[in-house]
């Protein structure tokens, strides 16, 4: 049987990712705007604590194998689509959004739009909002041909509205046959890196980002986190760059993190970061370019370099 | 083993961007134009591989803004051919579909094993290339990808799955890879190098027609955000005395 809007669940380590529920409180609105069904599909299955109520029905795999393989997942998920034949499909702009949202997409001869932050139905059209060119601008598109697929930043939406007890029918498929075709296996799952530096404990935290400049720069950073007896952490540029180890990361592939105080210098706020740090109690952001969009987010915030302001902070902390 | 990388120019997030009259697009007239960092990766993984396994490196771009720069910089750096794909209005935005039609096109002409490229560029609205462009080719593929190891007909991909959540599969070659981060920064091009590719190095152009338009969603409109009236307080002075002011809001929470 079909559903008018299909919500594609993630889960890591066996939880189900807040994400989902944001996900499923906005698949509950768009699929009373169709007067249809809600369906959830989650990879694997849901432990008796996962809140599916929002769902009419909950779609499950049989014949699926362990670990994450993006050619057997799609090939999976693609199953699903086929059975559910949903109009809307939403996923987050996680790794089942990135890596397999255009692929499901263009499988099934539908658009897509990604980085969604808002979706709303006026007139049978969906209108959805997306962030672009890192949260500088946002682009309203239109789609009145379906299927389609959304791809949502996380944080979007309320996830209390989707987090709803209940019992949504269970329909199991057969996803064997196409998984053992895939061209693809999983090998292993590794575990976060949890050695050295845990920067998910300590009440205030040094960050640093992009407009750090190079590597060589880092230290001018590190020597004021020493002065603050604060660890040192930062965005993913820095860490992809290879200026700093990954346990120091901040953000969605890095670490969650609510510090009493996070000082950010040279963040510019990607949303990726943003999702790892917004919940600190108090952001004070250094940052030249006043239209950073980690000012939106920061309690504190200054425009000067970050070059002048931080050895006047170590210098004052030292003295 | 024959790798392709994909690259693209994309507008400089430093700068700031201005809306066209029609006000779907970005206005491209004054906007400076530079390599998509994630694509520089990509460039730089196959480089890796290269090194390592005696992999050829095909560079292929879409004729973009300052792409030229980009292709003779690919070359300074090590790859073995560049080619750039006309065909296209290279002032406009080529959505990530029909970028990747595009990209499918050439190639369906082409030998390879493994297609490489950025995780995502910015203006992705219509979904990341490695997925779109490995459902048309009908190959396996994979994004989010920090770790890839070679061999004669497998690829190891090391994969981030959110949380710091690792996953490690296996893929049959032909793939494409969406590559989130190289085993080490992108490497430098001098600029004497640069020239001397210039001089010596030789872009290739390819052609591409497209019978069928890209299926991708209808923009309305792009505006800047409004700003939500929640942003910071802003502190002024001189770097002593908003450091101090920095120090003062610290020690009011009982740190430092």
């Amino acid at each position: 049987m079909s559903v008018d809007v299909l919500v594609i669940a993630e889960a890591v380590a066996g939880e189900v990712l807040d994400v989902t529920y944001e996900l499923l409180g906005k698949g509950r609105e768009l699929s009373d705007g169709f007067s249809g069904e809600l369906g959830a599909v989650l990879i694997g299955e849901p432990s008796p604590q996962d809140l599916f109520g929002a769902a009419d029905v909950l779609y499950s795999m049989s014949g699926m194998e362990a670990g994450y393989c993006a050619p057997q997942w799609e090939m999976a998920l693609g199953e699903v689509l086929r059975s559910a034949d949903p109009k809307v499909v939403l996923v987050s702009t996680g790794t089942v959004g990135i890596d397999l949202a255009g692929a499901l997409a263009t499988q099934f001869g539908g658009v897509l739009a990604s980085y969604v932050i808002d979706a709303v139905m006026e007139e049978g059209s969906l209108v959805v909002t997306s962030q672009l060119y890192g949260g500088k601008l946002l682009s309203e598109v239109e789609i009145d041909s379906f299927p389609a697929v959304l791809s949502v930043l996380p944080g979007s939406f309320v996830s209390d509205a989707g987090r709803v007890a209940g019992e949504p029918r269970r329909e199991v498929i057969d996803v064997g046959g196409s998984v053992s075709s895939a061209k693809g296996v999983a090998i292993e799952l590794r575990e976060p890196d949890s050695s050295g530096v845990d920067i998910t404990a300590a009440p205030l935290l040094v960050s640093v980002g992009r407009g750090i400049g190079s590597k060589e720069n880092v230290e001018l950073v590190a020597e004021l986190a020493e002065a603050m007896k604060a660890p040192l952490s930062a965005s993913r540029p820095v860490i992809d760059q290879g200026w700093l180890p990954k346990p120091h990361q901040v953000g969605k592939s890095g670490k969650k993190v609510k510090p009493t105080v996070y000082l950010a210098f040279g963040i510019s706020g990607a949303p990726e970061h943003l999702e790892g740090m917004r919940s600190a109690d108090v952001i004070i952001a250094c940052n030249t370019d006043a239209k950073a969009p980690i000012f939106e987010v920061a309690h504190y915030g200054t425009t000067l370099d970050l070059f002048d302001l931080v050895p006047e902070l170590t210098d004052q902390v030292g003295g | 083993m024959r790798i392709v990388v994909a690259m693209r120019q994309l507008a400089d997030l430093v700068e700031e961007l201005e809306v066209s009259d029609d006000g779907t697009d970005i206005d491209r007239e004054f906007v400076k134009f530079i390599s998509n960092e994630w694509d520089e990766a990509a460039l730089e993984e196959a480089l890796t591989l290269k090194d390592e396994l005696g992999a050829t490196v095909t560079v292929v771009a879409l004729d973009e803004p300052d792409v030229d720069q980009t292709l003779y910089a690919a070359l300074a750096k090590g790859a073995d051919r560049v080619v750039k794909l006309t065909g296209h209005d290279p002032d406009t935005w080529v959505r990530s579909r029909e970028r990747a039609q595009r990209l499918a096109s050439f190639l369906t002409g082409e030998s390879f094993d493994l297609v490489l490229t950025g995780v995502q560029a910015a203006d992705d609205l219509d979904g990341q290339l490695a997925g779109i462009l490995g459902s048309l080719l009908e190959l396996p593929h994979a994004a989010v990808v920090v770790g890839v190891e070679g061999s004669d007909s497998k690829v190891r991909v090391t994969q981030e799955l959110g949380g710091g959540l690792l996953g490690v599969s296996e893929l049959d070659l032909p793939a494409v890879l969406g590559i989130q981060a190289a085993k080490q920064a992108p490497r430098y091009a001098p600029i004497s190098r640069i020239r001397q590719a210039m001089q010596t190095g030789e872009i290739g152009e390819h052609e591409v027609e497209l019978s069928d338009s890209a299926v991708q969603v209808k923009v309305r409109r792009l505006y800047p955000p409004e700003s939500t009236g929640a942003g910071a307080t802003m502190l002024k002075g001189s770097p002593k005395e908003v450091a101090a002011e920095i120090i003062e809001i610290i020690k009011s929470k009982g740190l430092v």
